[in-house]
């Protein structure tokens, strides 16, 4: 596919629930922010068109493995037409909280057919860097479940029949999920960060990394002239 | 048996499906309708169960497609994605149980519309096979051509003012209507003329009278029909003979995906001599 040349960057992070990657993606648009970069966050899921239909399919349960695939599709493909790829043309630095790969490694999971999954995005741009936070399962598991959240149906993967114990569907769900992910890091080039380590070092090699492949004066807005 | 443009969507048996597919194609005000609604009749009058099937008529997405088509915000690939999502719902809970209880799916478009719609506003043809490589191949596929300035009679005819949509005003093509509907037409017919020799289906000139066409539409539907009633069934529970002359407008074999596989070459059905008349097909499920 053609993709469109874009003067912006696009930072996607990955990892399963409970890896830590919104609290880095978080600390990392502070940080740009602070830097005077023209940044902007987007997350999985929030199209406004589109959410209304897709809480009606998840509490009707009327979702199948590849309307459920289709639908996130149309949800993202409202962000990206409308906010990602605007943005990424004028020049911003996009971080996003979970990409196309959320989709790969659930749709997958659900028995959606890999490649079938991996050509609906091919339209859209792939980000210059994902990172991956990557976690063992059971500490992704306590982080999530110590709390004793309400687990949604589909957060919880309950559709696809692992157990009716939703904690339970919930671990057999996230370690298919983690196996995925593992499929797909090299795959995908994922700049895979371990997420056991402490927050902040965590943060500080994030912007290494980003240090070294961005050029991130270029990407600041102009200060006034004096 | 039944195949898919390359792609079969979870949990979906291929084999049990014992009913046809029929798909009528053709613009606003091209008779498809009516055409189809004298072939549902003329089916029913002869036995056959007969299941609709139309755009936009999901219980997941109908209503917020509706919705996101009037405000017109959606992106090509979002609005693409979103008739997909239709689709798809459609093709499960409605298409697929229907050809399994043995009926006949009378389906008013089909994925070439919404294929012929995308590629004219700019989508990749290429991403458009790959995303709608799970639709079922449909057993006929007849596209109703028509004059745009004989479309454009018809549409005054039932209605005061012309469609957005069916007019391609999103296009920009020309300020005036008339214009833009007239040349969206013509983009729209190209590319079905183009899809024919890729997809095999069947151009039927739809400027004649009602009866002619529909003359010429039962002849084509009775080909493919008469294997439902008629077919052997053998020792799988497959059927093993019928009607099925495997000659024209034969869209089996046919790869959306650019032969990557799955879309088997089931070029001709072997003809059998036809026995016993098959059960009465059960009522497929309509609503959850």
């Amino acid at each position: 596919m053609v993709h469109p040349q874009v003067a912006g960057k696009l930072i996607a992070v990955e990892g399963l629930d409970g890896s830590g990657k919104s609290t880095q993606l978080y600390l990392l648009e502070r940080w740009l922010e602070s830097e005077g970069v023209r940044v902007y966050y987007t997350e999985w899921n929030s199209s406004q068109i589109v959410r209304m239909a897709t809480k009606k399919g998840k509490r009707r349960k009327l979702l199948t493995p590849t309307t459920f695939s289709l639908i996130h599709a149309t949800d993202f493909g409202d962000r990206y037409e409308r906010q990602i790829l605007p943005l990424l043309q004028a020049g911003y630095v996009v971080l996003a909280d979970r990409y196309m790969y959320t989709a790969f490694a659930r749709d997958v999971v659900r028995g959606c057919d890999p490649e079938w999954v991996r050509s609906v995005y091919a339209y859209a741009v792939r980000p210059d860097i994902t990172f991956y936070f990557q976690t063992p399962l059971e500490i992704a598991l306590t982080r999530i479940l110590s709390g004793r959240p309400t687990l949604k149906y589909h957060e919880a993967g309950m559709d696809l029949g692992f157990s009716p114990d939703p904690y339970e569907s919930f671990r057999a769900f996230q370690g298919r999920i983690l196996r995925e992910y593992e499929a797909m890091k090299s795959e995908f080039c994922f700049r895979i960060i371990d997420a056991t380590r402490p927050i902040r070092e965590q943060h500080y090699e994030v912007r290494e990394i980003i240090r070294n492949l961005i050029d991130l004066p270029t990407f600041m807005n102009a200060v006034e002239a004096k | 048996m039944a195949t898919t443009y390359g792609r079969v969507v979870p949990h979906l048996d291929l084999d049990a499906l014992r009913g046809k597919l029929i798909v009528i194609e053709g613009a606003d005000g091209s008779g498809r309708s009516t055409q189809i609604n004298l072939l549902k009749d003329w089916l029913e009058s002869r036995g056959f169960a007969v299941e609709a099937f139309g755009l936009r008529r999901s219980e997941l997405v109908s209503q917020e497609l509706d919705q996101a088509k009037k405000s017109s915000v959606l992106g090509l690939h979002t609005l693409t994605l979103f008739y997909a999502t239709d689709f798809a719902d459609q093709l499960e809970n409605k298409i697929i149980p229907a050809l399994r209880a043995g009926f006949i799916v009378l389906a008013d478009r089909y994925v070439y519309t919404l294929m012929a719609r995308a590629i004219v506003r700019g989508a990749e043809r290429q991403w458009l096979e790959s995303l709608y490589s799970i639709a079922l191949v449909p057993d006929a596929v007849v596209y109703l051509q028509v004059e745009p300035e004989v479309l454009i009679r018809r549409a005054f005819q039932k209605s005061p003012t012309l469609d957005y949509w069916e007019s391609g005003m999103d296009l920009g093509l020309s300020r005036d209507m008339y214009t833009s509907f007239i040349k969206f037409q013509k983009l729209m017919q190209a590319e079905f003329k183009r899809m024919r020799s890729v997809y095999g289906f069947e151009i039927v000139n739809g400027n004649r009278s009602i009866p002619r066409i529909a003359e010429e539409l039962r002849k084509k539907v009775e080909r493919v029909v008469e294997g439902v009633v008629y077919g052997e069934i053998t020792d799988d529970g497959r059927e093993g003979g019928g009607g099925w002359d495997g000659g024209e407008g034969d869209v089996r074999g046919v790869g959306l995906g650019g032969g990557r596989g799955g879309a088997s070459g089931d070029g001709g059905r072997e003809g059998g001599t036809p026995r016993e008349p098959r059960e009465a097909p059960a009522a497929p499920p309509r609503d959850r």
